[in-house]
């Protein structure tokens, strides 16, 4: 069976939580979210002491942590404090109160390493379906809401004029934010989630023209990355999330110089006297 | 044909009050201008319309099936999102390709379909938001403060397309400016708005009421001169 191999298992985790981290990443990048997305992302160890405390499904736990967060942070938003700085608060408090919960959980050996960076490897045959099912379920939702979330984030009075409640988009949006954490915990762990949501998309906006083609350029990056990442980790034996995220960097840097470049070649030809034939 | 209809709406925000006792209506065909100065409650009051924001008393009645465009203050497009003008004319709808091209001649910008929306003008993202509010056929068409930032010759432009547009399509326009030469000659009505309505009804009556000159700091011989200046000779493009 094909999915007896680890590695193809790792792979194909990998490339669920990238494909689904690509249409988000360019919403948390277009609405200025990357903060939003890192404190909901450190949330996630708390969620996870939570879920080992309670016995629960981790998956469940983080989700539930990621969703709690996300609200109390929309709540707390214009109530005084600069959005950055509640989120530093926030992202940080939740990520210390987690790893001193992670503390009380005693009689299972917890190797905490693979929550902070992610443990790829160690995907099994269930993992890969919740996180499949997750990352379907988030591309659904991007899908089924497109038109809405776009015109939501380009204006929030030009989707009220257009009959679009901005507010319940945004809720759609955080809804998805918590569920990629939640799946892609196993694939980069809370430290390094942030990143895979926010690379591609980076990388993505310098060769793009419509926000359609930025979410597939920025699904391409992110998959190059996952996939490249997995065999570089494999071959150097370098721990896995954190080379997939480096890989996403490199094409990061490659983006920004070919994007330059071909501005400056369009620059050249432009300026260049037609010569006569 | 009555298109909107407001009654003694109070609208607060953060606890101050912004709009009080507002009493509105707005038929088809006819272009009203609020003016009013800063922190009047001029963009409230559109964003009440469009249901951006709730009054806490009072109703707003719309006609059934009404289409609203709308044409805000000021757009910011974050740089991180690509997008070309023919895309943000499909949005959140999608339209076939003659509409929106009918829709950009209408409001002046035929050549930009294809560029990406950083690269237009101030006049020129203006206008294609003008365009993308005409497509979906509006009965009333809201601009807020939609000529800032062009100069004399773009505004009147801008205002001879509005006239043109509503000869078209027999809608409404509620308009919001500063520019009150301008709009005085553009407008069938006007709105003086100051937290409540000071004064409202035909430009040539408004401009002359003791109220309106009291808002905007004008005495007998300015305001007569602000008018006289720009309304003579009877100005030929405002046939009725």
């Amino acid at each position: 069976m094909i999915f007896d191999d680890f590695l193809v298992r790792a792979t194909l985790a990998g490339v669920g939580v990238a494909l689904a981290a690509a249409p988000l990443g360019c919403f948390v990048v277009w609405r200025r979210m990357a903060f939003f997305g890192d404190a909901t992302a450190h949330a996630a160890i708390l969620g996870v002491a939570l879920a080992l405390l309670m016995s629960m499904s981790i998956f469940a736990g983080v989700l539930v942590v990621s969703l709690l967060m996300a609200t109390i942070v929309s709540l707390l938003s214009g109530k005084g404090y600069a959005m950055d700085t509640l989120l530093g608060v926030m992202a940080h408090s939740s990520l210390a109160l987690g790893l001193v919960a992670v503390s009380f959980v005693s009689g299972v050996r917890l190797d905490l390493m693979a929550y902070l960076f992610g443990d790829i490897l160690a995907v099994g045959k269930a993992d890969l379906a919740v996180i499949w099912g997750g990352a379907a379920l988030v591309m659904a939702l991007m899908g089924w809401r497109w038109s809405r979330l776009l015109t939501a984030t380009l204006n929030a009075d030009l989707a009220h004029a257009s009959g679009i409640d901005p507010q319940r988009e945004q809720l759609i949006l955080t809804l998805s934010l918590a569920i990629v954490v939640a799946v892609a915990l196993k694939v980069v762990g809370v430290l390094l989630i942030a990143a895979l949501l926010i690379i591609p998309a980076a990388a993505a906006r310098t060769l793009s023209r419509t926000p359609e083609s930025m979410v597939l350029v920025a699904a391409m990056i992110g998959v190059a990355a996952a996939i490249g990442g997995l065999q570089t980790a494999y071959w150097f034996d370098t721990p896995t999330g954190p080379t997939i995220v480096s890989l996403a960097a490199a094409l990061f840097a490659l983006a920004s110089v070919i994007a330059s470049v071909g501005r400056t070649a369009l620059r050249i030809m432009a300026s260049r006297p037609e010569r006569p034939s | 044909m009555r298109l909107l209809s407001i009654a003694g709406l109070d609208l607060a925000l953060g606890g101050h009050p912004v709009l009080e006792d507002i009493h509105l209506d707005l038929d088809r065909g006819e272009i009203v201008t609020i003016v009013g100065p800063n922190g009047s409650g001029k963009t409230t009051l559109l964003k009440s319309i469009i249901g951006a924001l709730a009054p806490q008393r009072g109703c707003i009645d719309k006609s059934p099936g009404m289409v609203i465009g709308y044409v805000p203050q000021r757009l910011h497009l974050d740089a991180t999102l690509p997008m070309t003008v023919s895309r943000l004319m499909r949005l959140p709808r999608r339209r076939p390709t003659h509409e929106i091209d009918t829709a950009l001649e209408r409001a002046g910008v035929t050549q930009q379909a294809s560029s990406q929306i950083s690269d237009l003008s101030g006049g020129q993202f203006q206008r294609v938001l003008l365009a993308r509010a005409l497509l979906s056929s509006p009965d009333l068409l809201i601009l807020d403060e939609a000529t800032q930032g062009l100069d004399q010759q773009g505004m009147a432009d801008f205002y001879r397309q509005i006239e043109r547009v509503r000869q078209e399509l027999g809608c409404a326009v509620l308009m919001v400016s500063h520019e009150l030469h301008v709009v005085m000659r553009a407008s069938d009505r006007v709105v003086c708005l100051n937290r409540s309505i000071c004064c409202a009804g035909a430009p040539e009556r408004v401009a002359a009421s003791p109220e309106y000159r009291a808002m905007f700091g004008l005495d007998d011989e300015d305001a007569l001169a602000l008018y006289r200046h720009h309304h003579s000779p009877p100005s030929l493009e405002m046939s009725p």
